[in-house]
């Protein structure tokens, strides 16, 4: 996280303990733990549409964090996610349909699947690394975007695989409504283990390997097997993230999981903050918003006479494409470090104004 | 001290780099609880001695042993394990980390939970354990007087306190035998003495094998119990420091000219 944290006067530390909490002060925890109850209460003064976002952003986020930690922790680039957040959609709902184990368990098995499939594509990692992984990786995504297409045993082939609804102790989540708390519930489950994994040994040792990978190992870490943790890590997040989507969705089909979906997530954990969890988040929730933002904007302009012709609206759906380009590389130029990184600034400048520092 | 059995033991070691010989046939022990130095001058094999010693590099021949175990092989990870610890020439800090997390990456062999109990935190016992060693590193920092840069993310302070962070993520390991590869270059003369101090704190006070490559003869003369002299991959001399010192072999590797009068405060220059 930043260098040096920012807390009010008189706000001492007299124990290690208080010293490795997760939220800086006493107060952002509880401003935390408010929002959630108050996200919480979404699904009853929102409507539908504002819950299917919410449910969007959470499966998103949960494989996103999966990336971040791969690429933002431990430094090792990958384009095969959007495949291994399909093989966790398909993985799902194979385990459930094959099995009967209900959908609420066979959502972390199917992550605990990915993980295994992701190690397997993570072998590479072992002994190559940077742009030369990213095209290895490239080949875990072609792989298994073919495989979705012809292993009919698991995915159904091009006709796709039923998933079944979740269902909690005898009760079907059939709705948005019911489904937004499942999501919430992962979601938030999901965001402290990755924390809580970053600020113990295993955690560190990522950020080790990352920054430099030569005194990592001297510092007694085995290279090998934290880039393969990583990938198995990473997958988890995806395959829980993937399994959700498919359950959400009820029916899985191959064609959602291309290189341009895993593009999405390199640009969520990029736009976000490399190497920050609630960067993850932020940067999720940006990418997820960003063309429904732009689309009521364009949709607005729909009140004018001129903006109601073909040619006009064909232009404008373009436009809407070329703007979320812009806006990531608006990003990149402006705030490379990510959400995170502004979002710290802001409350740094808030703190100490009317000083810069 | 020389009754025991060497903790380290170095013998016939040859390093070779397709026609470069950086290492030949070098032989040395090391007894527990010296603080030995290897001089010698630019390009003479003194870090490629050190990295055969932490496991960089594998010898092409002979072989290394630690506490009377064969280690010739074994991976640097491995190494760490048994109780080799190090520090780097040029800089090689986490360089996003804070200062704090650096030295608790030193801790890593010696701590157990691992990406199952780690983000159950609060219940596998995780954070008990990560506030156990957190109060040693608390003592390292302590030791090296870095407390106020406790929080500080290590990439951005100064030379001298990075290096002196990099020390203390080697002593956090808590080994038994200590290799620093130039712990003084680019400091200034209060810095050196301040990390003259520490090394010494070190060996006596810590216990620890210290096996340091110096340039500043000062340093070396000063605190070493033995030195051992390497030029163009072969060792040329080995003893105490004023042995060394006045040893004509050592004069003509640094001076490059045999039989001079010149004083010797000029020639170890």
């Amino acid at each position: 996280m930043a260098g040096f944290s920012i807390r009010p006067c008189g706000d001492f530390r007299t124990t290690y303990r208080q010293d490795t909490r997760i939220f800086d002060t006493t107060y952002i925890r509880n401003a935390a733990i408010l929002g959630i109850f108050a996200v919480a209460m979404i699904p009853f003064v929102l409507d539908g549409y504002y819950v299917n976002l919410f449910i969007q952003i959470s499966y998103f986020a949960i494989a996103a964090l999966g990336l971040n930690i791969l690429v933002g922790f431990t430094g090792q680039i990958s384009l095969g996610h959007a495949a291994f957040f399909g093989f966790g959609a398909f993985a799902s709902a194979w385990i459930n349909n094959t099995t009967g184990i209900p959908v609420l368990l066979s959502i972390p098995l199917a992550g605990l699947m990915t993980a295994a499939v992701g190690m397997l594509f993570g072998l590479p990692a072992a002994r190559i690394k940077g742009l030369y992984l990213a095209i290895a990786t490239l080949a875990a995504q072609f792989i298994l975007e073919d495989f979705f297409a012809r292993a009919e045993w698991f995915t159904g082939g091009s006709y796709g695989a039923a998933a079944n609804p979740v269902n909690v102790f005898g009760y079907e989540v059939l709705d948005d409504f019911s489904f937004f708390y499942v999501c919430l519930f992962f979601l938030v489950v999901m965001y402290l283990l990755g924390t809580n994994l970053m600020r113990t040994r295993d955690g560190r040792a990522f950020v080790a390997v990352r920054d430099h990978y030569l005194s990592a190992e001297i510092m007694g870490i085995n290279l090998t097997k934290y880039r393969l943790m990583s990938f198995a890590i990473s997958s988890f997040y995806a395959g829980v993230g993937g399994a959700m989507y498919g359950h959400y969705l009820g029916f899985v089909s191959a064609e959602g999981f291309t290189i341009l979906l895993s593009i999405q997530f390199l640009g969520m954990i990029i736009i976000g903050g490399l190497g920050s969890v609630k960067g993850t988040l932020m940067g999720t929730v940006f990418m997820v918003l960003l063309p429904e933002v732009m689309e009521t904007g364009v949709s607005a302009l729909s009140v004018f006479e001129w903006a109601n012709s073909t040619a006009v609206t064909d232009g404008l759906a373009y436009i809407k494409e070329m703007a979320i380009g812009l806006a990531i590389i608006l990003f990149l130029i402006f705030e490379p470090d990510g959400l995170a990184h502004r979002w710290q600034q802001i409350r740094a400048y808030w703190k100490l104004y009317p000083f810069s520092y | 001290m020389t009754s025991q059995s060497p903790i380290l033991e170095i013998s016939d070691v040859s390093l070779v780099f397709g026609g470069v010989r950086a290492l030949s046939d070098v032989s040395f022990s090391v007894q527990p609880g010296e603080l030995f130095s290897i001089i010698g001058p630019n390009g003479a094999g003194k870090t490629s001695m050190l990295n055969c010693v932490s496991g960089r590099y594998t010898p092409t021949t002979g072989s290394v042993s630690f506490k009377g175990k064969d280690v010739t092989g074994l991976k640097p990870n491995d190494r760490a394990e048994l109780g080799i610890g190090r520090t780097f020439q040029n800089l090689a800090l986490f360089g996003h980390m804070n200062v704090l997390d650096n030295i608790m990456v030193g801790r890593h062999h010696l701590l157990k939970n691992n990406f199952l109990n780690g983000p159950l935190y609060w219940f596998g016992g995780a954070q008990k354990e990560e506030l156990d060693h957190r109060r040693f590193c608390e003592d390292v920092i302590d030791f090296l007087e870095i407390s106020h840069i406790r929080k500080a993310t290590a990439g951005t302070l100064s030379y001298g306190l990075r290096k002196r962070v990099e020390l203390a993520r080697a002593v956090a390991l808590r080994p038994d035998l200590i290799l620093l590869d130039e712990p003084m270059a680019g400091m200034n003369l209060e810095e050196k003495e301040d990390m003259a101090r520490f090394i010494i704190d070190l060996n006596e006070e810590w216990g620890m094998t210290v096996v340091m490559i110096e340039h500043d003869m000062g340093v070396v003369m000063d605190i070493s119990n033995r030195v051992m002299v390497l030029d163009f991959g072969r060792k040329i001399a080995e003893g105490l420091p004023e042995e060394v010192m006045a040893n004509k072999h050592v004069k003509k590797a640094y001076l490059g000219e045999e039989d001079d009068d010149t004083d010797e405060d000029e020639q170890v220059a």
